[in-house]
């Protein structure tokens, strides 16, 4: 990572080499203290000591490794830069810049190579907030930077400061690297800081989240909603849509700042995001997308060890951010990669398999991973959050294995990707019967407020409808639906509507992809007021198949792509009434 | 060079040996047979005292007395762009009798990958000529998308008919600078199997401008593993280097998978789901994500593996993990084969990452992907209803219930029947698709929007225009 080789402590000697596992003699290391390996100077990371073998995992290809080259010991764990310039930045999974490593080395990653995380050069605006006399402690925002055009970086105290007096502080422009206070402890404060990225930044308190974390695609915010500050997964087959899923609350979810971490997935999808982001803009502020936006790509066939570490640095990241009290949310795609990674390092030192030759270790390391999400109340008084949303690629499709079952025992959303709805061309392919919120009864107050009073009502009568058809579904495979009474076949009506015009919503249609909370509840009103009017034709005479028949009720399926919804909805609504009404 | 006489164990594939100098992870290796002959291999691991070695021909005939030669450099492919035309066995050795390959360089096979941030998004286009890729998942230039098939069932004339077919409709009008190579690797693949493609190469000329590796299935299972690098490295040469648009066909996966399995127990890793070893997602990705475009270079390489399912099933962890990896995947399907469907693929399953990107306006048409959904959801619809008819009988469903069922019959018969030897354009696929889209009422296609529905909707459809 960033830091050069800034001290050695004690050579080793490499002793034997098998695939991305090293073992050194004579190393004097600490568990995951970062090291250099071999002439070329591999990263690698001290993973178990033993007598006088040091074992060591290496983030890069270990060709032509051979035992007796040295090894050299920088005795920090494995940390990233944190400073302004991370933002509109993409990263590899130990934060190595890729647009650096490309003008470096051309269109391929080449190893033993390493640059700074953030730019070390470049010059900042500084504006203190504090001035000289005032004290300060471990955490406190004592000025700012503007970092990208949405987002004004907060220059803060690091968190293992003793804090104190200010002695000196000055506007001006500095690099990250220039004395920007001084305080009256002798401690000097820089733009940037290291953080080790398996400790998580401390807090002062976690808070319970209520304040949900808008993502514009109806389904999520409607049935199944995230809290900002909370965990979800999305596990699915392959091709059932994790990625875009995770592509659309990148790009329309609200918070303040993007981790993405592409965690051993394919490299043209990590593409379309820095090909596709920085000409998207966030409908919040007007502002280019990519200014809030902070990728790590560790793409599949990248070394495997950077994979294992591509979470902890992007969730590193998305702490210091929470720090200075914006709401952050955490993309990770795939966190089954991760696992693999771990399984991969694991079965090569040979411990002990778990279930399905995970580790045993596996289930507290996710659960580590997801408890750094929450709601927090910083050192410096501000709040923030973290949000994690975690893909999870079960092998088959088969949500009983190991990764999916672990994740499901932590986090409290579960948005169930299914691949016979994929099938059909259903997206988001998000099975409404299996997928479920705990979230949902804390956020009501905050929906109720500021949305509509009877949003708990509207969406509760929705699940009941959906849970209805699923149930009349079975009845259908057997008997014929012609054989089902006719106030039950108009709930079937009901809930096809409830699929078609609302569940489902076009990514890739300009106005359909986004659908913010006002106009989700007048989709579900919509779809609401037919059942409401048909039901009323129903028991006043009319048959189902004139009401199937309606001309303007198939309308409701384009609610999503028409351009102004309040004014098409107010006129179908009318409508739909209207013509039922002369049914009867 | 060193020669050692140290071999103290051999086993399976593997050999070990004691060495008394450091030997690099990776290095190759000669072993020189007592009688007479050669074998080369690769260091597996390597320590102070010993390394094991990986050997690619068989260790049949290797004893102790064997001597063992490290040559000091990583496993390397020799390119050239003479390599076009010619034929080499599955450790890059030319087996058609041919000159001597007198190499421009000289390229490590692992590789070693293509930074995100260079790659170029690959929305080219390729026109394959099968309606139900070009019109229902759509293969781009850089786009890496498996076979999914199974034993008995014709992926080969598949994959041919694509390598014969496919072009870039926009450039041949433009004239198109850079040209288009093949570059074909068997792995364990009969010799019939093999002279099936060789033929059909030969036979259309498109020979001149393919590379071939040939490992056939009584040559070694451990040559296997180097088998599609060897190619890979060579299709990277002809198209970030020469700047070819390579089309480049792995067959089969599955005897990859299996050899990388007999390594695996050999050196007695503690195996993964059915035996597979825990790096197979990792060492497939490897293979699988040399597939792309790179800005700034006018070549490219589009993959299109094969592997067979063992038992048909989706789940085994071949086709599971290259899924993962892969953008998308084309199914054969075993009962469309039966019915006589040419070429029987399932395009419910099947999928086209890159499609949305690489359809629409400019690219193929308008109205290409709109259409393209509005097929799936009444084919799934219509395939849906078949298992209920099975029960209650076609009497008993709802007018608009037998449609879809006309519906999704005449859409295997009419869109996905075409036979091995048509070719169809983009545009006639639309208008297959269009003349079975206008079966259904307007308010049926609410996929679509309305004003290609304006433009393109049949009011009284003929039968198919388009001959299948």
């Amino acid at each position: 990572m960033s830091q050069a080789k800034e001290k050695t402590i004690e050579d080793g000697i490499i002793k034997r080499v098998s695939g991305p596992v090293v073992s050194a003699a004579g190393l004097d290391a600490k568990m995951n203290d970062m090291v250099y390996v071999g002439d070329e100077g591999l990263m690698g990371e001290v993973i178990r000591i033993k007598d006088e073998l040091t074992t060591i995992q290496v983030y890069e290809e270990t060709s032509g490794v051979s035992p007796g080259e040295p090894v050299e010991n920088t005795g920090e764990p494995l940390s990233v830069d944190l400073g302004p310039g991370m933002l509109n930045s993409i990263y590899d999974g130990v934060q190595r810049p890729l647009a650096v490593l490309e003008g470096q080395l051309g269109a391929f990653l080449d190893r033993g190579v390493d640059a700074p995380g953030i730019d070390l050069e470049k010059i900042w605006e500084f504006k203190p907030i504090v001035k000289k006399g005032d004290e300060v402690k471990a955490g406190d925002i004592i000025g700012t930077v503007q970092e990208t055009e949405s987002i004004e970086h907060k220059i803060m105290v690091p968190p293992n400061f003793e804090g104190g007096k200010v002695k000196r502080i000055e506007k001006g422009k500095y690099t990250v690297v220039d004395e920007v206070c001084e305080l009256d402890s002798g401690e000097k404060i820089t733009m940037r800081q290291k953080w080790p990225v398996r400790s998580p930044r401390p807090t002062k308190e976690k808070h319970t989240p209520t304040i949900p974390l808008v993502t514009g695609q109806r389904i999520l915010d409607g049935l199944f909603p995230i809290a900002k500050g909370g965990t979800a997964a999305i596990p699915g087959p392959f091709g059932s849509g994790k990625t875009v899923t995770q592509h659309q609350l990148a790009k329309w979810s609200d918070a303040d700042i993007i981790v993405y971490v592409g965690c051993g997935e394919r490299g043209n999808e990590m593409t379309e995001v820095i090909e596709v982001f920085p000409e998207l803009e966030d409908p919040k502020s007007g502002k280019a997308l990519m200014s809030r936006t902070c990728l790590i790509a560790n793409t599949s066939n990248m070394p495997v060890a950077a994979r294992e570490s591509c979470v902890y640095t992007g969730v590193t990241i998305a702490e210091y951010y929470r720090d200075m009290g914006y709401d952050v949310a955490v993309m990770a795609d795939s966190t089954s990669r991760w696992a693999e990674a771990m399984r991969e390092i694991s079965s090569r030192l040979e411990e002990m398999p778990g279930e399905e030759g995970y580790p045993a270790y596996l289930s507290a390391r996710l659960s580590a991973f997801y408890e750094r999400a929450g709601l927090f109340t910083n050192l410096n008084e501000t709040q923030g959050s973290i949000s994690i949303v975690g893909a999870v690629s079960p092998p088959g499709g088969d949500f009983s294995e190991p990764v999916t079952q672990n994740t499901l025992r932590i986090v409290k959303t579960f948005w169930a990707l299914d691949a016979s709805l994929a099938e059909r061309r259903h997206f988001p392919a998000i099975n409404w019967n299996e997928s479920y919120s705990l979230y949902r009864n804390q956020l009501d107050p905050w929906l109720c407020e500021n949305v509509e009073s009877d949003w708990p009502d509207v969406r509760q009568w929705a699940v009941r409808t959906l849970a209805e058809e699923a149930k009349l579904q079975e009845i259908v495979q057997l008997v014929g639906k012609d054989a089902l009474p006719e106030d039950q076949q108009l709930t079937l009506e009901v809930a096809r509507y409830l699929r078609e015009g609302f569940l489902q919503q076009n990514a890739y249609h300009d106005v359909d992809t986004y659908s913010e909370p006002g106009k989700t509840y007048l989709t579900f009103k919509a779809i609401k007021t037919f059942n409401d009017e048909a039901f009323k034709a129903l028991s006043g005479g009319a048959s189902i198949e004139q009401i199937q028949t309606v001309e303007a009720v198939p309308r409701l399926n384009r609610i999503g792509t028409a351009k102004d919804h309040t004014k098409f909805i107010s006129q179908l609504e009318k409508e739909i009434a209207d013509q039922l009404k002369e049914l009867y | 060079m060193k020669e050692y006489q140290t071999i103290n164990e051999v086993s399976g594939p593997l050999v070990f040996a004691e060495i008394d100098e450091p030997i690099g992870y990776g290095e190759m290796v000669e072993i020189e047979l007592s009688g007479k002959g050669m074998r080369r291999g690769q260091v597996l691991e390597s320590t102070d005292k010993f390394v094991a070695i990986q050997v690619f021909e068989g260790t049949t005939g290797i004893d102790k007395k064997c001597s063992v030669r490290f040559l000091g450099e990583t496993l390397k492919m020799p390119v050239t762009g003479d390599l076009l035309g010619r034929v080499l066995d599955g450790s890059g050795q030319p087996i058609d009798g041919g000159p001597e390959i007198v190499p421009e360089d000289r390229r490590d096979i692992v590789g070693t990958a293509i930074n995100p941030y260079a790659r170029e998004y690959p929305r080219e286009f390729i026109q394959t000529g099968i309606s139900s890729i070009d019109g229902m998942n759509t293969l781009v230039r850089g786009q890496k998308l498996p076979l999914f098939s199974g034993a008995g069932l014709p992926h080969n004339e598949i994959a041919l008919q694509i390598a014969r077919q496919a072009t870039v409709p926009e450039e041949n009008e433009e004239g198109d600078s850079s040209e288009f190579a093949v570059v074909f690797a068997a792995m364990g693949i009969t010799a019939e199997e093999a002279n099936e493609f060789m033929d059909d190469f030969e036979r259309t000329g498109a020979l001149e401008r393919s590379v071939v590796f040939l490992n056939l299935a009584d040559d070694p299972a451990v040559e296997r593993t180097i088998t599609p690098r060897l190619a890979l490295t060579t299709a990277e040469y002809l198209a970030f280097d020469l700047n070819y648009h390579v089309l480049v066909i792995l067959t089969d996966m599955t005897n990859y998978c299996e050899a990388l399995r007999e390594i695996g127990a050999a050196r007695e890793e503690v195996p993964g789901r059915r035996g597979y070893p825990g790096y197979m997602y990792t060492d497939l990705s490897m293979l699988y994500e040399r597939a792309g475009r790179i800005e700034g270079v006018e070549g490219s390489i589009t993959q299109i593996p094969i592997l067979t399912m063992p038992g048909d099933d989706d789940t085994h962890p071949i086709p599971d993990l290259t899924g993962y990896i892969t953008e998308g995947q084309i199914y054969v399907d075993r009962e469309l084969h039966s019915k006589g469907v040419e070429p029987p693929i399932n395009v419910l399953p099947s999928l086209s990452r890159l499609m949305s990107e690489g359809i629409g306006e400019g690219l193929t048409r308008n109205d290409h992907g709109d259409v393209s959904d509005q097929l799936y959801a009444g084919y799934a619809e219509g395939r849906d209803l078949r298992s209920l008819v099975n029960i209650v009988g076609r009497e008993a469903l709802s007018e608009r219930d037998n449609t879809y069922l006309d519906f999704a019959d005449r859409f295997e018969k009419e869109f996905i029947q075409q036979g091995y030897k048509t070719g169809r354009t983009i545009v006639d696929t639309l208008s297959v698709g269009w003349n079975l889209l206008s079966m259904l009422p307007k308010t049926e296609l609410n996929r679509i929007d309305e004003s290609y529905i304006e433009k393109y909707y049949e009011e009284t459809p003929e039968g198919s225009k388009v001959e299948g």
